[in-house]
C-alpha cells in the first residue's frame, strides 16, 4: 500500500520514553527522505502517578510527501498502556464518563491501525485509567473499522532481553524499541539503517547499544509475522526539495542558533538574560550550553532582570536578548519600553502559550500579538516578526537580530508552543551564505562632538559604546532633547521626538523583502495568517484552492500587504485567538471587510476545519 | 586626573542645600583619584532624586527604570568586566522597587560599586515613607503614622552575602571619598550607604550624626586595623561583651585606653561583627518611638566589611573562556557540523 503521508502517534506513559521513540523515528524517515512535521504533546504534570489518564504522553509525527503539519488525526497509533489508548480515543473528552470514541475528539481516525501493548492492560492498569469495564474496546466503543492489533509488547521486550542478565526495571525501559522495531517494519524502513541511527543516538552510553538493538530487532521481526493482519505501508519520498544538507531541528532551538549565527555574522558577542518560563525555556538551555560559541547566559532573578541585563549588555555593546513567554513579556513591557526610548537593539522572544495569567502553559496560542504591538506606555513603537515554522524560526531569530542591530530598536520574534516543540526539515546554511549585517556604529569624525541624538539618513541613532575614547555620552528612559540628546520636556520636542521613533521603526518596510502570495494566487478567495499557522493554512488553501498570505513581518507591515488584500474578493484572516491580527489589519487596511476564522482551544488548527468554515461561507 | 575631568556640561539640578550635591562632588573627586578615565567608567541609575547622577558626569552613563539599575549595570558588567561600572540609587529605588535586583546583585557579587543614597523619604514623588522610614514616621503617604518596620541596609546586604558594605554621611566629604575609593578597589558587589539629607521633605533625618558639634560623640568612622576609638576627645572606644545569660554578644562602650578595645577587621569573612557594628545606634532611624533614644553607642561610618570572593563576572566569562579552550567547534559551520544531517 503506498500512502502520500501517513500520521502516526506515539503513546505511552511519561516514561515510556515516547518522545524518544517518535524523534528517532521522524529523524530516520527524514534520512530515508520523506518531509516530516512532528508536535510532542506532554502531559501537563512533571510527573503523574504511572499508568492515570493524567501521565500520558505524545508524539505526533506526519511523514511522508506534501507535509505541512504534523496532521489533524494519527493514521497509526502506538498506544503503550491503556491511559494511553483512552487518551487518544476520546481526545478532549478522555476525562469525561461514559464517553466513546467519536472522530471529531478523537486522537485517531475511524480507519486507523492501533498496536497495543496487551501486556499494559491487567486489571490494575485498567483501574489506574479509570475504565469501569474489562473490555476495554468495547468500552471504549471504538468503531469496527479501526484495525486494532495486539502485541505482547512488554512479554516480548523481556523475552528478547533474558539472557542480557538485566533487571526487570532495566528491561520495561525497552519496550519502547519493540514498539519503534513494529513502526520501522510496518513502514519498511530498512532495519540497518535504523540499527546504525540507533547506536550513533547511543554513543554516548555504548552500554544501552546491544540490547536496544536487540529489542529494536526482534520487533522489526515480529512486524514480519504480522504480515498477515496488516499491510505494510509505503511513503512517497519528499517533494522536490533545495538541494543541500539537512537536519530535523525544533523550533526553540533553531531559535537559539539563529541568535548564535547573527552574533558571529555581526562580529558581536551573543548576551541573553532570561528566566526559565514554559515553552521559552529550551532556548535559554541551548544557549547556556553554547559556551564554545562565546554566548553569555545570565539566568536573572526575574522577568524584568531578565530584559533589563539584556539592556545592560546591548548598552555595552552586545547582541542582546531576552526569551520568555506570555506572563513574562507583560513582566517586561516597561524594560522594553525603556530600549524603544533609549534606541538600542534588543530581541526579544515571546513563545507564546495559552493565556491569559499563567493559562495554559503547555499549549499553543497566537494570542499575544496586540501585546507585542500596543503592550506598552506612550507611544512605542518597534518591530515585530513572526517565525512560521520550526525550521524557520532560525531564519526569523537572525533577522530579528539584524533589524533589531541595523535600526537601533528592540524586535519581537513572536514564536509558540507549536514551533518551539515541533520539529521540521532545516536545511542548515553556510554562514557565508546569510545576509550581511552591519551594525549600526557611529562615524569617527564624531569623537568629540556626538551625542545619542544624532541619526543617520535613514533615522537611526548613531550608537556609540562604552570604552571609545571620546564619545561618553548619557542615555535615558526620560525623553530626549532631538538636537542635543539631553533630558528635555519641551512639548514641540516631544512631538518631535515621537515622530521620529515611529519613522525610524517604519523605514524598515523598505529593508525587508515583499510578502508573497501562495498556493492559488488568482482565486478570488484569500486566507490571512500570520506565525505558526502557516502550515495548516497552506494545507487547507491547497486543498480549497485558494490563495494564503502568511505574514511574517507584522509590524511595520511589508510594503505590499495592503495591494495583496485589496486585491480579493473576500479575505478570511485565520487566527488561534478572537480575532487580533484581523483587528491590527482593519487599521492598516481600513477599507476592507475582513472575515475571521478564530479558534481559542489552545489547540493548533485543524485543516478539515478550516477547510468546512470557508466552504459554508 | 581630577574631578573637573569626570563634571559634565549638565547644569546640576537636585534642590539647593540638598546632600546629593555632596555626594556627587565627592564622586567626582573620587574617580579622579580612582584614575580610570571617564570613557571606561559606566554609571547606571534607576529613578529618584539620586538616579539624576550620571548626567552631571562625564562618563557613560544610563538613567534607566525604577528599580532596574541593579539588573541594567548587571548586563554592562557582566558583559563587558573591563569597565568600571557604578550604579547609583536610592532607599526607594533600591530597597523597595529595586529590592529583588539589589539582593541579587550581592549575592551573584557582581563588581560594581552601588552607592545608596539613604534619606529615608521618597524625595522625587514629593514625600511618602520609604523602606528606611523609621515606624511610625508621618508622611503624606503616611498620615498618621506608618506601622511598618523599616529596613536597616547593612542588614539586607549583609543577609545577601554581601561582601562589602560602607556607610558614610553627606556631610563627610573625606570618609565619602575614601569609601568610594575602596569600594572601587574592592572586586565584587560594594555597597556604600550615603546617608544624605532631604532639605525638602525630611531635613534633619540625619542631625544625629551630621551635626558638627554631634558627631563625634555620636559616631565612629572605623578604619581597617585601627583601633575603634571615638569621642570628642578620642576618650571612648568599642569593645564586644557576651551575656552569660543568652551568650548573644554586645558591642559595649569602654575608655579609649581600655585593652578591651577591639581593632577593625574589615576583612574577617565571618560577618557577626560587623553586623554588631553596622547596628549600632539604629534605634533611632528604625522606630519613631526610639528618636530620642540615647544609645552610648555610635552609629559606624566607614568601611565596616570588605572581604575577597570571587566575581560573578569574572566568574562566568572564564568559564566561557575554558570551554572555548577545549571546545571543538568554535564557528557556526563548525557547530552545524555536530549536527546529525544527511544530503537531500
Amino acid at each position: 500500500m503506498e500512502k502520500e503521508n501517513i500520521v502516526v502517534r506515539f503513546c505511552g506513559d511519561s516514561g515510556d520514553g515516547m518522545q524518544l521513540t517518535g524523534s528517532l523515528f521522524s529523524s530516520l524517515s527524514a534520512i530515508l527522505g520523506n518531509e516530516i512535521s512532528t508536535l510532542p504533546d506532554f502531559p501537563a504534570e512533571i510527573r503523574a502517578p504511572q499508568g492515570t489518564l493524567g501521565g500520558v504522553s505524545g508524539f505526533q509525527v506526519n511523514v511522508g510527501k506534501g507535509v505541512f503539519t504534523p496532521g489533524d488525526k494519527a493514521d497509526v497509533i502506538v498506544a503503550m498502556n491503556a491511559a494511553a489508548l483512552k487518551v487518544c480515543a476520546l481526545g478532549s473528552k478522555f476525562n469525561q464518563k461514559g464517553a466513546t470514541y467519536n472522530e471529531q475528539d478523537a486522537l485517531f481516525k475511524r480507519d486507523a491501525v492501533v498496536i497495543v501493548d496487551t501486556d499494559s492492560f491487567t486489571d490494575k492498569d485498567l483501574e489506574k485509567a479509570l475504565y469501569t469495564t474489562d473490555n476495554p474496546f468495547t468500552e471504549l466503543g471504538l468503531p469496527e473499522s479501526v484495525q486494532v492489533v495486539p502485541v505482547a509488547v512488554t512479554a516480548l521486550t523481556k523475552e528478547a532481553l533474558k539472557d542480557s542478565g538485566m533487571d526487570n526495571k532495566a528491561m520495561l525501559k525497552s519496550r519502547n524499541m519493540f514498539a519503534l522495531g513494529i513502526v520501522c517494519w510496518l513502514f519498511d524502513r530498512p532495519i540497518d539503517k535504523a540499527i546504525h541511527f540507533l547506536e550513533g543516538k547511543f554513543a554516548k552510553k555504548p552500554a544501552l547499544i546491544a540490547p536496544n538493538v536487540k529489542v529494536l530487532t526482534d520487533g522489526y521481526n515480529y512486524g514480519q509475522n504480522l504480515a498477515l493482519s496488516i499491510n505494510q505501508i509505503r511513503l512517497m519520498a519528499a517533494t522536490e526539495q533545495e538541494h543541500g544538507t539537512y537536519t530535523s531541528i525544533a523550533g526553540n532551538k533553531a531559535t537559539a542558533w539563529g541568535l548564535i549565527a547573527a552574533a558571529e555574522k555581526a562580529g558581536k558577542r551573543l548576551f541573553l538574560g532570561s528566566y526559565p518560563i514554559t515553552p521559552a525555556t529550551d532556548i535559554m538551555h541551548e544557549l547556556a550550553g553554547r559556551k564554545d560559541m562565546n554566548v553569555m547566559v545570565v539566568q536573572a532573578e526575574d522577568e524584568i532582570a531578565g530584559v533589563c541585563t539584556a539592556i545592560g549588555a546591548s548598552f555595552a555593546g552586545d547582541l542582546a536578548c531576552t526569551s520568555t513567554s506570555g506572563p513574562g513579556l507583560s513582566l517586561k513591557s516597561e524594560g522594553i519600553g525603556l530600549a524603544v526610548m533609549a534606541e538600542l537593539p534588543l530581541v526579544v522572544i515571546d513563545v507564546q502559550r495559552g493565556g491569559p495569567s499563567t493559562g495554559l502553559p503547555t499549549k499553543t496560542e497566537q494570542t499575544d500579538l496586540l501585546q507585542a504591538l500596543y503592550g506598552r506606555n506612550g507611544e512605542c513603537p518597534l518591530v515585530v516578526i513572526a517565525a512560521s515554522t520550526p525550521a524557520n524560526c532560525f531564519r526569523y531569530a537572525y533577522e530579528a537580530c539584524k533589524i533589531a542591530l541595523e535600526n537601533m530598536t528592540p524586535v519581537i520574534l513572536m514564536t509558540d508552543t507549536y514551533l518551539a516543540n515541533g520539529t521540521g526539515l532545516w536545511r542548515i546554511p553556510q554562514m557565508a551564505e546569510l545576509p550581511e549585517i552591519k551594525p549600526q556604529g557611529v562615524p569617527e569624525e564624531l569623537k568629540g562632538k556626538y551625542n545619542p541624538a544624532l541619526r543617520d539618513e535613514n533615522g537611526v541613532r548613531y550608537m556609540a559604546t562604552p570604552g571609545m575614547e571620546g564619545f561618553t555620552y548619557r542615555n535615558i528612559g526620560l525623553e530626549r532633547d532631538s538636537e542635543k540628546g539631553s533630558i528635555s520636556t519641551n512639548p514641540e520636542n516631544h512631538q518631535k521626538m515621537v515622530l521620529a521613533r515611529q519613522a525610524k521603526v517604519d523605514q524598515v518596510a523598505d529593508r525587508i523583502p515583499d510578502a508573497q502570495v501562495q498556493c492559488n494566487a488568482d482565486s478570488d478567495t484569500l486566507l490571512v495568517g500570520w506565525g505558526s499557522t502557516e502550515g495548516h493554512l497552506k494545507a487547507a488553501a491547497n486543498q480549497l484552492n485558494c490563495a494564503l498570505l502568511q505574514l511574517n513581518y507584522i509590524y511595520p507591515l511589508q510594503r505590499n500587504v495592503g495591494d495583496i488584500i485589496r486585491s480579493y474578493k473576500r479575505v478570511v484572516v485565520c487566527e488561534l485567538n478572537s480575532g487580533q491580527l484581523a483587528a491590527y489589519l482593519r487599521s492598516q487596511v481600513p477599507e476592507v471587510t475582513l472575515l475571521q476564522y478564530n479558534q481559542m482551544t489552545a489547540q493548533p488548527f485543524q485543516v478539515e476545519q478550516i477547510i468546512d468554515y470557508v466552504n459554508n461561507l | 586626573m581630577v574631578p573637573q575631568d569626570f563634571k559634565s556640561d549638565q547644569y546640576v539640578r537636585f534642590c539647593p542645600g540638598c546632600g546629593d550635591h555632596a555626594i556627587c562632588a565627592a564622586l567626582q573627586k573620587a574617580m579622579a583619584e580612582i584614575g580610570v578615565p571617564p570613557h571606561q567608567t559606566v554609571v547606571i541609575s534607576g529613578i529618584g532624586c539620586s538616579s539624576r547622577m550620571p548626567h552631571y558626569l562625564n562618563t557613560y552613563g544610563f538613567n534607566t527604570i525604577h528599580g532596574r539599575g541593579g539588573a541594567v549595570a548587571t548586563g554592562v558588567k557582566t558583559s563587558h568586566p573591563e569597565l568600571t561600572v557604578w550604579q547609583m540609587s536610592g532607599d526607594g529605588d533600591c530597597l523597595a522597587i529595586g529590592g529583588n535586583h539589589f539582593i541579587h546583585e550581592i549575592r551573584r557579587n557582581v563588581d560594581l560599586n552601588i552607592c545608596m543614597f539613604n534619606n529615608r523619604i521618597y524625595g522625587l514623588t514629593k514625600g511618602q515613607y520609604s523602606p528606611t522610614s523609621p515606624k511610625g514616621f508621618i508622611s503624606k503617604s503616611s498620615p498618621f503614622g506608618t506601622v511598618e518596620r523599616p529596613f536597616i541596609p547593612a542588614q539586607l546586604v549583609l543577609g545577601a552575602g554581601g561582601t562589602f558594605f560602607a556607610r558614610t554621611l553627606d556631610v563627610d566629604m573625606p570618609t565619602t571619598v575614601d569609601c568610594m575609593v575602596q569600594a572601587h578597589k574592592h572586586k565584587g558587589a560594594s555597597v556604600i550607604e550615603c546617608l544624605v539629607n532631604c532639605v525638602i521633605f525630611n531635613n534633619g533625618t540625619h542631625e544625629w550624626i551630621a551635626n558638627r558639634e554631634l558627631r563625634a560623640e555620636h559616631s565612629i568612622v572605623l578604619k581597617h586595623g585601627e583601633k575603634m576609638i571615638f569621642g570628642t576627645n578620642k576618650d571612648k572606644g568599642l569593645a564586644i561583651e557576651i551575656d552569660p545569660q543568652t551568650f548573644i554578644p554586645h558591642i559595649i562602650v569602654v575608655p579609649a585606653d581600655d585593652e578591651r578595645v577591639l581593632v577593625h577587621d574589615a576583612q574577617q569573612p565571618d560577618p557577626t561583627l560587623h553586623r554588631l557594628l553596622a547596628l549600632m545606634g539604629q534605634e533611632r532611624f528604625t522606630d519613631v518611638a526610639d528618636a530620642d533614644s540615647q544609645s552610648p553607642l555610635p552609629v559606624a561610618l566607614g568601611v565596616i566589611r570588605n572581604v575577597t570572593a570571587d566575581t560573578y563576572d569574572q566568574a562566568v566569562n572564564r568559564q566561557i573562556e575554558e570551554v572555548r579552550a577545549r571546545a571543538k567547534a568554535q564557528t557556526f559551520d563548525q557547530l552545524t557540523q555536530s549536527l546529525e544531517q544527511w544530503e537531500m
